[in-house]
């Protein structure tokens, strides 16, 4: 199915570009911060596939609602995610968006419909099939993106809650973001079909693959997604050609790829590629752009700062929370 | 009327007596008319027999509210259970049925990784309000993949509430309460009790979480049950009253929260206990409640706490063989034989 790029405004595409700076820049210090281990445990940065949470996420309204990944940091910023409670969340702290208890997997943010990262494979597809038929049977208009991977669609999980979102017509979109790899298993050698939007075909709904490096065309392809699903058409499958730049965690030694393949994908860094449309296009200026990136470091300073003086959690919370 | 507030249902009048099924289908009735973001879903709770369920514990909803509110699914417990928590987590109150609890094992993550966890992940944000509702338990002839009793795996879970009512009353008020509640709760009914008759107060009412209900209060000997094995003790009690010795039978009604007060108040009284469950002996609920007994009163107990499990093997099919493998009556009345001293 062909997916028509239409026209944005300009405040709309510098925010996309200032969202995908945030991302850029925010898993960067993250990557400082655990190198120098004030963030314990494990984290999965996002950088490479900026355009894939900003374009998804700017063809939404802020109640509709994601579910994310181990990866999620970017679906959290392009959701409207605050990079200071996030951060403060990396570092375990009091102020954080789960007070400390989450950390990198389980971020969310229920006020802008952020229902969670998820260190499952696959663990968001029913929360994000559920959030549809709750927004179908409160009337509500809500659509629901359900953001995984090349690894995840392999789940059984995405067959059967596919396969009852179409039944039923629920406003979900199924979001694979290909990164070519899950850990070490290339996409290649672990799906029996090589364009996996083709496996919406057995759940009879549109499937549809676009390069997700240009933020532009991954907009488009979920705006045209979102529309179905607000007409109460049912759900997408929407596959998005993209890269991790970096190993699956911090201190993946990647022998499973090799340098030039690495090297090739940075050419096409979604971040450059559309500074460069919005330059060429006339919507912004070269000094435009780096006057937001200059903005986004200072926010990503502002936030570091924020998290380092925050006070750990009292050991007494441990026990709170379990139930409402 | 005000809605009533049972404690115990161990003295009611038998002025209505209805089945374990109907005091359920009654329970979802009333909270579905009470509420319109409860709904049903799973498979075959809208038509199959007698219009609704394969126990029949959702006949007639699908009549009265329609396909909207009660929701055949396709085979897919993963689904259903996580299709259920994210609704839930998304403002409505699913009562999602999975059709034996033995098929729990193919919806685990939705409930263990996500539906348990999410709020506390989440530093209290998220609501969880979700019902699962399933039934466990021996006795049918269907075997090994049908016939467990997996309470234990839940009580083990945190985040997740347990209810394992064994008398028509409880399991009506459980389940309106278990509804309202804004947690996952696992609700395990027992297919050998869905027959069963009891009585049931007219009007609505509902039963807290977390109180235990003295079924026969006794003196010599707590006996402490699980589902089916509450009905054995009370057998076991009538019978062993003729030989002078009197048996205090407690249902804890819900696993999660537990009610271990009233039982310590218990030991205190008899010094003996004896724990029963259909479910495997190695790992099973009654090993908790046990190490809960000794950390709470075992300056009270005059004896080794006993329990009467199943045996550590697969349910087997033979009706023989199925009646060794799970607790029956004589097991029962041997067990609180053998720890009264004569």
């Amino acid at each position: 199915m062909a997916v028509k790029v239409l026209p944005l405004a300009k405040p709309v595409m510098l925010d996309m570009f200032d969202r995908m700076v945030t991302i850029r820049f925010f898993e960067e210090r993250v990557i400082d911060l655990f190198r120098e281990g004030v963030i314990r445990g494990s984290t999965h940065t996002y950088i490479g596939m900026e355009a894939d949470a900003v374009g998804a996420c700017t063809a939404l309204r802020s109640d509709d609602y994601i579910t994310s990944t181990h990866r999620g940091h970017g679906h959290c910023i392009a959701k409207g995610g605050d990079v200071r409670l996030m951060m403060a969340e990396l570092l375990g702290k009091a102020t954080g968006y789960c007070k400390g208890k989450g950390g990198s997997m389980h971020i969310a943010d229920l006020d802008v419909g952020i229902l969670g990262a998820n260190g499952i494979v696959g663990g968001g597809m029913g929360i994000a099939t559920g959030a549809g038929l709750s927004s179908k049977m409160r009337g509500s208009g809500q659509v629901a993106v359900c953001f995984f991977g090349d690894g995840g669609i392999n789940q059984g999980a995405f067959h059967e809650n596919a396969n009852i979102a179409s039944i039923w017509k629920l406003p979900v979109i199924f979001f694979c973001e290909n990164n070519q790899y899950a850990m070490s298993m290339s996409s290649k050698r672990a799906n029996s079909v090589e364009d996996l939007s083709v496996r919406a075909v057995s759940y009879n709904m549109p499937g549809v693959t676009v390069d997700g490096m240009d933020v532009l065309a991954v907009e488009a392809a979920i705006n045209q997604a979102v529309e179905r699903a607000r007409a109460g058409e049912g759900p997408s499958l929407i596959v998005a050609t993209t890269y991790r730049f970096e190993g699956h965690n911090i201190g993946d030694t990647q022998p499973y790829r090799t340098q030039e393949e690495v090297d090739e994908w940075r050419k096409r860094d979604s971040i450059e590629r559309f500074r460069q449309y919005l330059i060429k296009e006339g919507v912004a200026t070269a000094a435009e752009t780096e006057a937001i990136e200059k903005k986004v470091r200072q926010r990503i300073d502002e936030a570091e700062q924020f998290a380092r003086e925050s006070p750990e959690p009292e050991l007494s919370s441990v026990e709170e929370d379990v139930y409402a | 009327m005000p809605e009533a507030t049972l404690m115990s249902t161990a003295n009611l009048p038998a002025t209505r007596q209805i089945t374990y099924v109907m005091a359920l289908n009654e329970a979802l009735r009333e909270e579905m008319r009470r509420d319109p973001s409860v709904f049903v879903m799973g498979e075959d709770v809208a038509i199959w027999g007698n219009k609704g369920g394969v126990y029949g514990v959702t006949q007639g909803l699908y009549e009265e509210f329609g396909a909207e509110r009660v929701r055949d699914t396709p085979i897919s417990e993963e689904g259903i259970v996580g299709t259920a928590v994210g609704a839930a987590v998304t403002g409505m109150r699913p009562v999602a049925e999975i059709m034996y609890a033995d098929f729990m094992a193919l919806a685990m993550d939705p409930l263990v990784n996500q539906g348990a966890k999410l709020r506390y992940m989440f530093g209290g944000k998220a609501r969880v309000p979700v019902v699962i509702r399933t039934q466990e338990g021996a006795g049918r002839g269907i075997a090994a993949q049908h016939s467990q009793s997996l309470e234990a795996w839940f009580a083990h879970i945190p985040g997740i509430k347990v209810c394992v009512p064994s008398q028509p009353a409880d399991a009506k008020g459980l389940l309106k309460t278990a509804i309202r509640d804004d947690n996952p709760v696992m609700f395990l009914e027992h297919k050998m009790l869905y027959a069963t008759k009891g009585p049931v107060p007219e009007g609505e009412y509902t039963i807290p979480f977390g109180v235990a209900d003295v079924k026969r209060e006794g003196k010599d000997v707590t006996f402490i049950g699980i589902h089916t094995m509450v009905n054995r003790g009370l057998t076991a009690a009538a019978k062993l009253a003729a030989e002078g010795i009197s048996v205090e039978v407690i249902d804890p009604r819900t696993l999660v929260p537990f009610d271990i007060e009233t039982i310590v108040n218990s030991v205190k009284k008899t010094g003996r206990v004896v724990i029963a469950h259909e479910a495997y002996s190695r790992g099973g609920i009654a090993g908790e409640i046990a190490m809960q007994i000794m950390e709470n009163a075992f300056d009270y107990l005059d004896a080794p706490i006993v329990r009467v499990a199943g045996r550590n093997v697969p349910v087997p099919y033979n009706l023989r063989l199925e009646r060794a493998a799970v607790p029956q009556d004589e097991d029962v009345i041997n067990a609180l034989r053998n720890i009264v001293p004569r």
